[in-house]
């Protein structure tokens, strides 16, 4: 076994040696590996977003022209990284969650080339560095806008796969819509997929047949939006991206991803030489969230409140998840005034109080 | 004007030149494809076809041809068995789903204990997984003649379920902090399924699946049961009357193609896959439905056929890096591939004629 692993430790450092002897006087190279296409109007787009802010940023200085649509989860993504880290890439950035393993994997056979991986929490060797985005302080505005606006009472919600980070989206849209609204309740269906337009439009449909009248959603697509302006009245949000392309209804407003600062200082710090392994998670207040232009088709009062929020998340006045607040099943969760630790949000495995439904388990 | 006229029996030439015509074409229309793009063609061509094998990192690659492959060789040959004898298990994909679960199971039920046998265990296990599934569509087919297409096509996506409830629930792994998926086998060493030899891409379902090729070759050329797959596709009747109980071959070959299958599974989760995940399927039990008819339902055709294949992904995904194309243009190459296979294939069947007498 250890004879095994240093056989491919060496053969591995070999093809090292050679693709960086062949690439040492060229620009650093910066590559991508994304799991939908770029033209998915979404969270890959905003990705690829962020790449060309690097090439705005850098010019000559670096390579951000190879990038991976489509990338699956798992093995195919270890051979991607392979190929990539032989091929010169001096830093990857691998866009999903499901690359955690193979990223931690390749990272450990390339120790000089630097890992980025978006929404993991793995950082096995030194190389590897996470991010993610506090996508939790969106869903709090637009679970406000969506509490105010929905006239049925019934808000359903899109989610992706039942890991915190879309749990503490549903949790935060649900806790702030409940709180302008009392009357409000969530239904929530789970689509299995971050990209798939025919199952999103499907969960759609579904949703609106129950008279559900404000959809959120945790998928990557425009087709639930497209799937809203079937119906007069029913309304959504982008997701990841503006999506502007459905405003000023349904799309009132959206949740944007906004990884070109982090994209940028990543690699301006490989470039200067002051690169160090972190953890980041920044949200509002950073700039890695955004929210979308509120559009007409809500109410001035309306807007006034979502944008007070945005503004109280942004500065740190204010935290989503602040008590009191039981978890479902009525037992106590924060205190009065008590905020939610990161350690409990990073693992998040719960709802909290008034949602029906139980996560997949 | 052309006319198609059927052949007494198929054409023996036609029948191999297929698929190299097939590729012939679809590296031309493809090329234009890609020309259409705005990528020079010839270079498109060569990244995908020449440069795994022969190029600056074939090394690397060639090995990960054999991992990429494997599973469908693996796959194929079993599923031509059943497809030479009109017997259609397109579940193969839910088969190998299974056959994944049921093996991780075995070894994460033991997790951590060392011992040398588990993997074995395992490995029946992920057999057995994949034939229970595969025996669903053939009880109810021989007991209520219900037709096996859909059935084994409905149960992939209920073998989907069940794997989203594994990686969520009774195979998650308690120390992922609530996050979905199983243990990693790679750090179980009991469990898991290495590269036998560094760098080559050889791990135990390659092996078996060069295994199965030539017990499938065998079976074929030697054994009775052989003869009477081949009799039962080519002529029912005549099968009847030689002897051949048409229950029992459906079991059989069920049976064969759904336990090939669960290996294939098995062997990709303990191995390069490494772990439950809700996404772990990419499609292996479809795409070598394509395998086996591109191998001509022949063993060893299938050998090349799945390497070939796996080539277009290899060569494919390193286009796509290196030359930015889109990936929606790598699949629609792949597609190409089937459709230029089929549309040849007339010619195995019929011959052309040229008709003086103007339209028939």
């Amino acid at each position: 076994m250890l004879k095994r692993t240093l056989l491919a430790t060496a053969a591995l450092g070999l093809g090292l040696a050679f693709a960086g002897a062949a690439s040492a006087q060229d620009a650093l190279k910066a590559c991508w590996v994304y799991v939908g296409p770029i033209g998915d109007g979404g969270w890959t787009f905003q990705h690829d977003q962020g790449r060309l802010d690097v090439i705005k940023a850098f010019g000559d200085k670096v390579d951000a022209s190879t990038y991976q649509e489509n990338v699956p989860e798992g093995a195919d993504a270890e051979r991607v990284l392979t190929q990539m880290a032989l091929g010169g890439c001096k830093i990857i950035f691998t866009t999903s969650f499901g690359y955690m393993d193979p990223t931690n994997a390749v990272a450990a056979k390339f120790p000089d080339v630097k890992f980025e991986h978006a929404t993991g929490y793995k950082r096995d060797s030194a190389n590897v560095s996470t991010y993610n985005a506090r996508f939790y302080e969106g869903r709090a505005v637009t679970g406000t806008i969506a509490g105010r606006m929905t006239k049925s009472n019934k808000i359903g919600y899109i989610g992706s796969f039942p890991i915190p980070e879309v749990i503490q989206g549903i949790n935060a849209s649900f806790i702030h819509a409940k709180k302008v609204n009392p009357n409000v309740t969530m239904s929530v269906v789970w689509a299995y997929t971050w990209f798939d337009p025919a199952k999103e439009a499907d969960a759609a449909k579904a949703l609106i047949e129950q008279g559900v009248d404000v959809i959120l959603q945790h998928t990557d697509s425009t087709a639930p939006l497209a799937e809203a302006a079937k119906t007069p009245g029913v309304i959504g949000f982008g997701q990841a991206s503006d999506m502007a392309e459905y405003k000023p209804s349904p799309r009132v407003s959206a949740i944007i991803d906004n990884w070109g600062p982090y994209y940028v200082e990543r690699v301006g710090a490989l470039l200067d030489g002051t690169y160090e392994q972190k953890d980041t998670w920044a949200g509002i207040g950073g700039g890695e969230v955004k929210i979308g232009d509120i559009t007409e088709a809500v109410p001035a009062e309306v807007k006034a409140e979502a944008e007070a929020l945005a503004a109280s998340i942004g500065d740190g006045s204010y935290h989503p998840f602040t008590g009191p607040l039981n978890k479902q099943d009525g037992s106590a969760w924060l205190a009065e005034g008590e905020k939610a630790d990161d350690g409990t949000l990073a693992g998040m495995n719960f709802y909290v109080e008034g949602i029906e439904g139980d996560i997949p388990q | 004007m052309f006319r198609l006229e059927k052949r007494p029996t198929p054409s023996r030439f036609w029948t191999g030149a297929t698929p190299v015509v097939a590729v012939i074409l679809t590296m031309l229309a493809g090329g234009l494809m890609f020309g259409v793009l705005g990528k020079n063609p010839f270079e498109v061509i060569r990244t995908i076809f020449w440069d795994p094998l022969f190029g600056e990192f074939a090394w690397y690659l060639r090995g990960q041809l054999l991992v990429k492959a494997g599973p469908l060789i693996l796959i194929a040959v079993g599923l031509s068995l059943g497809f030479r004898a009109g017997i259609w298990n397109i579940g193969a994909e839910g088969q190998y789903i299974m056959g994944a679960i049921f093996g991780a199971s075995v070894g994460l039920a033991v997790f951590p204990t060392e011992n040398r046998l588990i993997y074995p265990v395992m490995i029946a296990a992920g057999a057995f997984g994949g034939w229970v599934w595969a025996m669903i569509p053939a009880i109810l087919k021989t007991r209520f003649n219900t037709n096996e297409i859909l059935v084994s096509l409905m149960l992939v996506y209920v073998a989907q379920s069940i794997l989203a409830m594994a990686a969520l629930g009774f195979l998650r792994n308690p120390e992922g902090a609530g996050f979905p998926g199983s243990r990693n086998f790679n750090s179980y060493p009991a469990a898991s399924n290495p590269e036998l030899i560094a760098g080559t891409g050889m791990h135990w379902g390659v092996v078996a699946a060069f295994i199965t090729v030539i017990a499938a070759y065998v079976l074929l050329q030697k054994h009775l049961l052989g003869f009477q797959i081949k009799l039962s596709g080519q002529a029912p009747r005549a099968a009847r009357f030689h002897g051949v109980n048409p229950t029992a071959l459906v079991v059989l070959c069920m049976g064969i193609s759904g336990a090939l299958a669960g290996l294939a599974g098995l062997f990709e989760v303990t191995g390069p896959a490494g772990q439950i995940s809700i996404d772990f399927n990419t499609g292996y039990g479809f795409t070598a439905i394509i395998v086996a008819f591109l191998g001509r339902l022949n063993p060893l055709g299938i050998l090349l056929a799945g390497l070939l294949m796996a080539l277009t992904y290899i060569g494919g995904e390193m286009a796509s890096t290196n030359l930015g194309l889109p990936s929606a243009a790598i699949q629609a190459f792949q597609g190409m591939l089937l459709f230029f296979l089929l549309a040849v294939d007339v010619l195995s069947n019929y011959r052309v004629r040229m008709s003086m007498k103007g339209t028939a």
